[in-house]
């Protein structure tokens, strides 16, 4: 595939934006509408964390994308694709906060103590935040390509958290949950492949295996952006 | 004397074997529209549900919008999500229908739901619903408590139990074709709580015919316990010497206990009860004991630890 140029990677990432605020969209919409079923809040609660859940899987496919398939400007779209599930993520929070519990903080406490679904929950929305604080180009530069890096593969120990937090909330029904550990785990297995090709501090591959044809992409210094 | 000879018969003038047949499936459509025509229609979901009587049964809360009561339902037979049951439910046939009452009685009998409408006068009962998920509506219901049905089989002495059992066909329940649970499904009352003038034996809500999704055409509402002690579409009650193990506590034994009486004190494992969402409301409201009929059943669990027998 074409490597797209700057004006059309621009306007990609505004349609990445535009079509990943749609759920939310709809959301505000049917809130107004009352369109959003017998038990809103719980529509809310499943539209937003699924979401997060999605995109945040979506910016952990894109590092196998470019290495499997070579389209390195993917990585242009990762920090839109990862703030917007943020978003769903932190929506998913403040409904849980207003709506479920309306800050009773006794409760909330008690709530995450007692309940492992929610323990996962929480820690994947606390591994997401450094994440998010740290997205713009100006403190990646800050804090160096490699802390930088190390700091955000944090995002998998989120995915992993968020799963765990969908798995062990649904009553009976764990096909949807699977689906999604599934996509995980394949996720995980491509990056741990990939990081097994090269050995740590093996800056420039050279212990890369020849019939690969893509270089996996996955240990290298992210290229400037 | 010569022998009687029959006349021959020309193979010609002998009935085909097709058309004979073909004759007596005509004959028996013939009866069955004639039958038909004699019979009250199949009563459908929505049509009013005539001769029901108000009751003393009412609450100050207001009435969950039908729409809500109607098509957010738990009903894993027709699927597991809310929306399914309202979408899929349209394929049970409520007609005919008949529920055997078996077991520990004296006088079994394999009743037709028809006759079984007729059984005692229909009353309005407004009861609070709240769902083990922590969600809740109010509905007014219509039926006749179960003790009227009971009392007229004549349980034995040996009778402790009571056991409700829904229909399987996964024909016409297309989520039996999972096996999520265990179907059919099954659900366990004490002989004392089945009894209860509070339990009911619903056919009807809003003075309608009760809508498929809801369980027809006919359900149990137990509306002291969890939502999913109050079986549907049922075809046997069969009572019983020992305590019968129900489909959740088979699913989940340390999630879903045999008792399951709305309990805000008592926890799910994996979430609280001390608080529910009334379908239509944004905020939660705390949960009552016993779903707020404790003056009318705490005596059935008088010295029972209700954290164990949950």
């Amino acid at each position: 595939m074409q490597t797209p140029s700057e004006q059309t990677t621009r306007w990609l990432n505004y349609g990445i934006l535009l079509a990943g605020l749609m759920p939310f969209l709809q959301l505000a919409q049917g809130g107004f509408a009352h369109e959003l079923g017998a038990n809103p809040v719980e529509t809310i609660a499943h539209t937003t964390g699924l979401w997060a859940l999605r995109l945040l899987l979506a910016t952990l496919a894109i590092t196998p994308l470019r290495a499997i398939r070579g389209w390195h400007w993917l990585a242009r779209m990762r920090r839109g694709i990862a703030l917007l599930g943020f978003f769903y993520a932190t929506l998913h929070v403040l409904n849980y906060l207003v709506f479920d519990h309306f800050f009773d903080w006794r409760e909330i406490v008690q709530d995450v103590l007692r309940r492992p679904h929610i323990a996962a929950g929480l820690t994947s929305f606390l591994i997401m935040v450094p994440l998010a604080a740290t997205s713009s180009k100006s403190v990646a530069k800050r804090l160096g390509s490699r802390s930088w890096q190390r700091l955000h593969r944090g995002a998998y120990a989120a995915a992993i958290a968020g799963v765990f937090h969908y798995f062990w909330l649904v009553k009976q029904d764990t096909s949807s949950p699977a689906l999604y550990a599934a996509i995980l785990a394949l996720l995980l297995c491509l990056r741990l492949d990939a990081a097994s090709r090269t050995r740590p501090g093996d800056r420039n591959h050279s212990g890369h295996q020849p019939s690969s044809s893509h270089p996996s992409g996955i240990a290298k210094p992210r290229p400037t952006q | 004397m010569s022998k009687m000879r029959s006349p021959k018969i020309d193979p010609s003038e002998i009935t085909p074997k097709e058309i004979y047949q073909a004759r007596r499936l005509f004959m028996r459509m013939a009866a069955g529209v004639t039958l038909a025509a004699l019979a009250p229609s199949v009563p459908r979901a929505g049509e009013a549900l005539p001769g029901v009587r108000k009751s003393r049964y009412v609450l100050p809360d207001a009435l969950t919008p039908y729409a809500d009561a109607t098509r957010y339902n738990n009903f894993y037979e027709f699927g597991t999500d809310k929306e399914s049951p309202a979408r899929l439910a349209g394929r049970l046939k409520t007609r005919p229908w008949t529920i055997a009452v078996e077991g520990e009685v004296h006088k079994p009998k394999v009743f037709d739901i028809d006759e079984l409408l007729k059984l005692a006068p229909l009353e309005e009962r407004i009861y609070r619903m709240r769902c083990v998920e922590a969600w809740s509506m109010v509905v007014p219901w219509a039926g006749f408590s179960l003790a009227e049905l009971l009392k007229r089989v004549e349980p034995t002495g040996n009778a402790k139990f009571v056991e409700f059992t829904t229909l399987h066909d996964p024909e016409q329940m297309p989520g039996q074709n999972s096996s999520l649970l265990e179907w059919p499904y099954r659900e366990g009352l004490r002989l004392d709580e089945a009894m209860h003038p509070l339990t009911l034996l619903a056919f009807g809500l809003y003075g309608e015919v009760l809508p498929n999704q809801n369980g027809a055409p006919l359900r149990l509402v137990v509306p002291w316990k969890y939502g999913f002690k109050s079986a549907k579409s049922i075809v046997r009650i069969r009572l019983l010497e020992h305590q019968p193990v129900s489909t959740w506590m088979r699913a989940g034994p340390n999630e879903y206990g045999f008792y399951a009486n709305v309990n805000p004190l008592v926890d799910h494992p994996r979430w609280s009860q001390a608080k529910e969402r009334r379908l239509g409301e944004f905020f939660k409201q705390p949960t009552l004991m016993f779903n707020g009929y404790a003056e009318d059943v705490a005596q059935l669990y008088a010295g029972m630890d209700l954290q164990k027998l949950f």
